[in-house]
């Protein structure tokens, strides 16, 4: 946003909750990398109390800025790009909330889909790598979000789509070693919910990604697919 | 050569929502030497209000005084262009000013009740243009009272003076004396800004009602004031017309980068 609000104290407060969504989400990608370090890693219990505190901390924060955008919408009564600021703040602390819900359901259950060899490559690799490019998506909403920038928000949402290959690739190597070895079933049971958890991690990015272009372009593009996206975006 | 053919509906991004009761067509208006509105063209949608925003001196009275010739009261003032109501123009030198102003009735500022009973407050306009029996006249008054919703607070006191009421009230009985000799438009500027939020709260909602019966045109300093009230706003800045379309549009997605730093908070 260009220039500043004849109250100043307004622009204090918008900068508030826009700083506020920066160091919440950095907060969930820092808690994102714990939980990867964990699926790698043999019995770490301090990393899962990490991760447990990390979402702790998440939780507070989306009450802190929820509670900021309430003020302003009362004190100020924001109108165009800034109640859509506002609002988009407000949708965004709630998916980063989900985020850190579900990284925290990844580190637990890495713990217990530990003890299973066979499923080690999956569970290493694929799964590891697809948990890497959630953490990298969430990374370019945010930066979309920073510079409230639409050229990027619109390249997340092929990301999501790669992402969502990416688990049916693991869901069809997982079924494969199941009906291979039913003593497989149980750890693979748990590697499908980190994949699932992976997957909606995702989709909340995209989320964001997609609230970043309701602010810049005023428009609501949440269940438009890729190619109506990219066309609101390129419109001046 | 002037054409006297305008535009019936109000358009918005090019598509016809509503039809117009007034068509403001190429209007400039001279205080003076000064250049004070610069080719205003817009429509007034029938039954519906119209809200006209904007910085201090944009022009958005003038424009509302331009709509009954009020302006025709002061020597040097002067518009040229057009503005079609009811199938003429209204700016014609010929126009009869008198009826002119029953058909489009004007609210101020600050209440403006004569000095003299509530009754005779709203009779005395209905006098100047019709000669009703007594009974006629009643009903005539309560009916006025009534849709300016001021009814129940005065109908146990008509003879008292209408100076003695509160400031809301005061206005609300100014929009019935307005609203007594059956206009088709009623002008409002910046009706509220001497009451406070509760009689403020209720002019509001009394013109959500007034807009089943009359065309209504608000100018107002309250964007929120503009927000919650209108069907169609129009932003002003140095006597243009910078930006019309429908309310809800204006104050979630405007067209324009000025509309937009103005409603937000962003200006001077």
């Amino acid at each position: 946003m260009n220039h500043d609000h004849t109250h100043k104290q307004f622009d204090v407060e918008m900068e508030g909750i826009r700083s506020g969504v920066l160091s919440m989400g950095g907060m969930v990608e820092k808690q994102l990398t714990r939980a990867i370090d964990a699926l790698g890693n043999e019995e770490d219990s301090d990393l899962l109390d990490a991760v447990g505190a990390d979402e702790a901390s998440i939780n507070q924060l989306q009450i802190n800025i929820d509670q900021q955008c309430a003020q302003i919408i009362a004190r100020r009564q924001p109108a165009a790009v800034d109640l859509r600021m506002v609002l988009t703040v407000s949708k965004i602390v709630n998916d980063l909330e989900r985020i850190g819900d579900e990284v925290k359901k990844i580190a637990y259950k890495a713990a217990q889909a530990r003890g299973s060899d066979q499923l080690a490559r999956v569970r290493y690799y694929d799964v590891a790598r697809a948990a890497g490019n959630a953490l990298a998506m969430l990374q370019h909403a945010l930066d979309a979000f920073a510079r409230l920038d639409v050229d990027r928000a619109a390249s997340i949402i092929d990301e999501d789509e790669a992402i969502d290959a990416a688990f049916a690739s693991i869901l069809r190597q997982l079924i494969s070693y199941m009906m291979e070895d039913p003593r497989t079933i149980t750890p693979a049971l748990e590697i499908v919910f980190i994949a699932k958890s992976i997957e909606r991690i995702g989709d909340h990015a995209k989320n964001i990604a997609e609230a970043v272009v309701q602010v810049v372009k005023g428009k609501d593009v949440r269940h438009s697919s890729a190619k109506q996206i990219r066309a609101e975006v390129a419109q001046s | 050569m002037d054409t006297l053919v305008a535009s019936r509906e109000v358009n918005v991004e090019g598509a016809s929502v509503a039809p117009a009761k007034m068509s403001i067509r190429n209007l400039d208006f001279y205080y003076g030497k000064f250049h004070g509105l610069k080719n205003i063209n817009l429509e007034v949608a029938e039954r519906r209000v119209t809200a006209f925003i904007g910085p201090s001196g944009c022009g958005k009275s003038t424009l509302l005084r331009a709509l009954n010739r009020m302006y025709s009261l002061y020597p040097g003032q002067r518009a040229t262009g057009q503005i079609m109501f009811n199938g003429e123009n209204i700016l014609d030198p010929r126009v009869d000013l008198n009826m002119l102003r029953s058909k489009v009735g004007m609210v101020f500022q600050k209440p403006t009740p004569f000095p003299m009973s509530i009754y005779d407050n709203i009779a005395f306009g209905i006098r100047l243009y019709e000669n009703l029996p007594q009974r006629q006249m009643d009903e005539r008054v309560e009916s006025a009272l009534a849709k300016a919703a001021i009814w129940d607070e005065v109908k146990d006191k008509l003879k008292q003076s209408g100076m003695a009421l509160s400031g809301g009230q005061q206005q609300r009985l100014c929009i019935a004396r307005a609203i007594a000799v059956q206009p088709d438009v009623l002008l409002l500027d910046e009706p509220t800004s001497a009451l406070d939020p509760i009689s403020t709260a209720k002019v509001e909602e009394l013109l959500s009602d007034l807009k089943r019966d009359y065309t209504i045109a608000i100018v107002t300093h309250n964007m929120q004031q503009a927000a919650r009230v209108s069907d169609f706003t129009a932003y002003m800045y140095l006597g243009e017309l910078i930006e019309f379309g429908e309310t809800d549009q204006l104050f979630l997605r405007p067209m324009r980068k000025e509309t937009e730093d103005y409603i937000t908070g962003r200006f001077g």
